[in-house]
């Protein structure tokens, strides 16, 4: 397909915005008057507030309030209200409700002062007393205690099939391994801020750092009983989320209520250790066998994992369906429980469930690879699923064969001895390693508008994010490539409430779901045009049908002949229309839903580990991508860079240890919560592999958030292995586990 | 973070007598630790004086061959300064090996030695700490304590110190000078830093109406064999889990002198200089080293989470020494 603008390595239309300051994040909009809030976290784990002396505080001149549950005031009482598009089954946590402390770090008060400075001050002022009840934070000590949660929309419960446990115990190959992953979190760079300006009128104007505006707009009208007219979220910027921001946050709500009880302008801004005190990533325990026959055919998979959930809620990911999926077999045993710590409950971290499922599942396979002794692509190879037997359906697409051909061939993978610790230079030790990696295609129902105003300007809109991912650049490609207008000609809107209906922005769906929107409304724009097109007096196109022009160039032209052709500002004249406004929905269709729809990646890394000392360095990642059609490839590739990056971390660095005397987490800082940093990071090669389908979703392209970072820490751990000869099952992979 | 005053000192003289006016005022420099643990609520100074206006920068020879740091001089300064790196390669490297540029640039000499352990209970006043508040109990002990030390501990406390440029400056035998309202006085190395004991609020031996001046450096550098090594988690931009400053004076292969400091696992640079002499006279050989890092821990005691150090620290003294007594390593 000839294309203009989709699949161009186009420059983000707001990159000069961003690198000069312009734009605004939420925590950067001041009016006089503002004032500030800075929120006191809880010291214990468990109990309650006996006591909170707020005194001293609203001594100092310029304290305006301080909110605990003492005098906040009666809000909504059902659940439901503090419920949102994301939330599991359960209670949600509600701020300054009671004096009940859940989790260490809970939030437990509101200062509100007129400088932000101030406001910390009478924060470090309110004296609390608390009566503490035995906590339980330990995963590894509660998991006699795992149950079946109830089950989250979207999230499909794991199927077993055939007999696992007999055709495990009659194979002639067992493997059977456990493994296990610590709490990660999120940690986007900008901190979670809301500022609420008040109107005159009362209305709110709440600038929040959040994926999804009307999810944070349902919630606050829902909680506090604002209508949607006098309640409006915006959230044009976010500096980075990771699926931290899916979920209001409780700045957000603390700010809305302190606008509102004060009838001030007010902002809320969380400190770098308050990002570790609502979601992340769940710690989690679990155990993979494998049976194969001496070949390595798969003959039984037994994938169990139990993970956190908090006292309040039941979340749940998809960890062990991959197991189900990724590779052909008859018996299939998998399970998912969780158990209840107080904790802040988990949520969605980018490819919740698979990075910790695709580690286990693709260490096992690696470590059965070693057992048979077949090269690891080999055996990937042997069993590679043609249909998705978890579903019993065909997928609209799998290039996973290009995958792990393209990356060996780019890695040099056929040079690799399999021996472990074969590849040597002085006392370091060279490690080679890989890992498949799956996440869903997602589509979902999105709105959208377009506006093509009569100097040939097009401006569309859907309430969804951006969150550093190219949003707003891809749907400015698809909108100019639908209409056939230069990208300076187009402008897409996102982050605000009051646009066309969209979902939250996060499980890699936006490009397909919000582009489809986009889309769907362009093409009914392009009708409005041929139409007014037609109608000209002697038109050149009076005779063609809508299937036979393009839209090229600012203009409707024939197929046949480019010469018959009617500019768009000269059809809108002709139709002495000043603009077209039209409105789209676009969700997926019955016939896409015939088929399974993923994205796929085979991931190759190097490590590089001193014999002596255990430290590890990542030389060389190559990451080969399946993800249909690419709309950007510029922005594509930033996103599994990144991603990659984040593998890295998550198989060697990223830890939020919690003291289980104190029931809370102590790396609550990036100086102890590591991330990789540039020195940790050498060679990334991305590839996307060529991969056509039209099943998948309106534009053959699957999303690439998340397919980016899964199977990373497992290509890490394997590399590990081969690099020492030593299994390495729990994350992440610090020197010492190596000494 | 507390409400505080602020003055700036235009000469030593009013820097002491402002400080010793106010039991808790505190100077600031470059305030790099001291605005982290404000914000924390660790520190909370009723005023800050400013002390940058001193003259107390600089980096000046010294008539005995040596030179002579201000104490306002910045990590950058030292680091990158041309007499640094040519006499005193190991200084350099150490400083490099800590924070990043942007910190480099503002903290000081003076601030690097009184910079405070980065234990995370420390930092955290939900929880108990006996640096923080004496007699409430140390929480490190029993619990994360990855980053604690090893040597020195009491049962009070087990934090580290988390520089690395002291270390070089433990094994080059620096002098601090510091200044107080009784006059002029100077500090060998070894005896500025304390170990935790029964009062591990205190770090230093640095009495409260003093200030750092200065930092002497002895004429012998060990350009020739020496080696700065760090032990890490991530590869940059993270406090040693183990390092060592090595430093000798070599013969062709014989050792004529060994200086060895230890970071990351004390409350303090950690130097043993009798153990130091057990190398005296010795080749350079991977038995040599390993009998003298055996020797250096042998009263090493771990605590968990932080065990690993033990066996951590005796392969890193060993390598450090290996790449000490290759001088090509360092040309």
């Amino acid at each position: 397909m000839r294309t203009e603008h989709i699949g161009k390595p186009i420059s983000r239309v707001d990159g000069r915005a961003k690198v000069t300051g312009a734009a605004k994040y939420a925590a950067e909009y001041n009016v006089p008057g503002l004032v500030y809030g800075v929120v006191v976290s809880s010291a214990i784990a468990k109990g309650r507030i006996t006591r909170i002396d707020v005194a001293e505080a609203l001594r100092l001149p310029g304290v305006l309030q301080v909110f605990t549950h003492e005098n906040s005031p009666l809000l909504a009482q059902s659940d439901n209200s503090y419920s949102d598009e994301v939330a599991p089954p359960g209670s949600p946590f509600r701020p300054l409700h009671d004096g009940e402390i859940r989790y260490s770090a809970q939030p437990v008060a509101l200062v509100v002062a007129d400088t932000f400075e101030l406001a910390h001050y009478a924060a470090s002022l309110v004296r609390i007393g608390y009566e503490r009840d035995a906590h339980a934070t330990n995963l590894n000590e509660e998991r006699e205690r795992a149950y079946q949660p109830r089950p989250r929309e979207f999230i499909p419960p794991p199927e077993s099939r055939g007999n696992a446990e007999k055709a495990f115990a009659e194979a002639i190959v067992r493997l059977e391994e456990e493994y296990s992953a610590p709490i990660e979190h999120h940690n986007p760079m900008e901190p979670f801020a809301t500022t609420v300006l008040r109107e005159e009128n009362g209305r709110l104007l709440v600038y929040d750092k959040t994926q999804g505006v009307q999810n944070v707009q349902n919630y606050l009208c829902n909680v506090f009983g604002y209508s949607k007219g006098d309640l409006r979220v915006l959230s044009p910027f976010v500096g980075g989320a990771f699926g931290a921001g899916l979920r209001p946050v409780y700045q957000v709500f603390l700010a809305v209520l302190a606008a509102r009880e004060l009838k001030r302008s007010v902002r809320v801004s969380l400190m770098r250790q308050q990002m570790f005190t609502f979601t992340h990533r769940p710690a989690i325990w679990q155990r993979v066998a494998l049976g194969a026959a001496p070949d390595g055919t798969l003959e039984a998979i037994t994938h169990k994992a139990i993970a956190e959930t908090s006292q309040f809620e039941d979340y749940s990911e998809t960890v062990v369906n991959w197991s189900g999926l990724l590779y052909r077999c008859d018996n299939v045993e998998l399970s998912h429980t969780v158990v209840k710590l107080d904790l802040h409950t988990p949520g969605d971290m980018r490819a919740p469930g698979a990075v910790w499922g695709l580690h286990a599942l693709e260490c096992a396979m690696d470590e059965l690879a070693f057992k048979v002794g077949i090269d690891p692509i080999e055996l990937r190879l042997k069993n590679y699923a043609e249909r998705d037997q978890n579903e019993g359906k065909p997928f609209s697409s799998k290039e996973l064969r290009a995958c792990y051909r393209l990356g060996a061939e780019k890695f040099g993978w056929a040079r690799r001895n399999p021996q472990p610790r074969s590849m040597r230079e002085g006392n370091v030790l060279i490690g080679w390693g890989m890992a498949g990696g799956v996440w869903e295609a997602f589509h979902i129902t999105a709105d959208a508008k377009a506006t093509l105003t009569a100097d040939g300007r097009l401006t569309v809109s859907s309430a969804t994010a951006d969150i550093g991912t190219g949003t707003y650049t891809i749907m400015t490609q698809i909108a100019a490539e639908m209409l056939g207008l230069p990208i300076e000609d187009v402008t897409f809107k996102l982050g605000d409430s009051s646009l066309s209906k969209s979902p939250v922005e996060g499980g890699s769906f936006t490009a397909s779901t919000v582009g489809s929107a986009v889309k769907a409304v362009c093409e009914k724009i392009r009708k409005k045009l041929f139409q007014l097109a037609r109608k000209i007096d002697g038109s050149p196109l009076a005779n063609t049908k809508l299937d036979n022009v393009r839209f090229v160039d600012g203009q409707i032209r024939s197929h046949n002949d480019s010469s018959r052709a009617v500019s768009l500002i000269e059809a809108m004249r002709h139709g002495g229309l000043s603009a077209i406004e039209e409105k789209a929905s676009a969700g997926p269709t019955p016939e896409q839903m015939q088929y399974s729809r993923f994205a796929h990646s085979a991931v190759f890394t190097e490590v590089r580990i001193d014999e002596d000392l255990g430290t590890i360095r990542v030389m060389r990642v190559v990451g080969a991508v399946a993800a249909g059609r690419i709309l950007n490839p510029k922005t594509a590739r930033s996103q599994v860079l990144g991603a990659i990056v984040m593998g890295i971390g998550t198989a060697l660095e990223e830890e939020s240890v919690i003291d289980h005397t104190f029931g809370r987490i102590m790396t609550h800082n990036l100086a102890d919560y590591h991330v990789p940093v540039n020195a940790d990071v050498h060679d990334i090669e991305v590839i996307f592999v060529q991969e056509q389908d039209e099943a998948v979703n309106p534009l053959g392209a699957k999303g690439l958030g998340e397919i980016g970072i899964v199977g990373v820490a497992a290509a890490i751990a394997n590399a590990v292995f081969h690099a020492t000869g030593k299994r390495i099952r729990d994350l992440p992979i610090t020197l010492d586990k190596l000494l | 973070m507390n409400s505080f005053s602020y003055t700036r000192a235009d000469d030593v003289a009013t820097a002491l007598r402002e400080v010793a006016a106010d039991g808790a005022a505190k100077f600031i420099a470059g305030g790099t630790n001291l605005i982290d643990l404000m914000k924390e609520n660790v520190e909370r100074p009723s005023r800050l004086i400013d002390i940058t206006r001193l003259t107390l920068g600089g980096i000046r020879p010294r008539s005995d061959g040596g030179l002579r740091l201000g104490a306002l001089a910045t990590n950058t300064d030292v680091a990158y300064h041309k007499e640094i790196e040519r006499r005193y390669p190991l200084l350099s490297k150490a400083i490099l090996a800590g924070a990043s540029p942007q910190l480099r640039n503002m903290a000081t000499v003076g601030g690097n030695l009184l910079q405070r352990t980065r234990c995370c209970y420390f930092y955290d006043t939900a929880t108990p700490c006996n640096k923080r508040t004496p007699g409430v109990g140390c929480s490190a002990i029993a619990g994360f304590n990855r980053a604690h030390a090893i040597l020195g501990t009491s049962a009070a406390c087990i934090a580290s110190h988390p520089s690395d440029m002291c270390v070089a400056l433990a094994a080059l035998e620096a002098v601090v000078r510091v200044t107080g309202s009784v006059g002029e006085r100077v500090v060998p190395f070894a005896a500025f830093h304390r170990l935790p004991g029964d009062t591990p609020n205190i770090d230093t031996n640095l009495q409260a109406d003093e200030i750092i001046t200065g930092v002497d450096l002895p004429a012998r550098g060990f350009a020739e064999h020496h080696a700065y090594l760090k032990i890490r988690d991530r590869a940059s931009y993270a406090f040693a889990l183990v390092s060592v400053a090595a430093a000798l004076e070599m013969d062709g292969n014989t050792i004529t002198e060994a200086r060895l400091a230890l970071g990351g696992v004390a409350h303090k640079p950690w130097r043993d200089p009798q153990t130091e002499t057990m190398l005296h006279g010795q080749s350079a050989t991977r038995e040599n080293f390993k009998r003298v890092a055996e020797a250096l821990l042998r009263d090493a005691k771990g605590f968990g989470r932080n065990r690993f150090k033990i066996e951590l620290a005796k392969l890193a003294i060993v390598r450090a020494l290996s790449q000490a007594s290759f001088k090509e390593a360092h040309s």
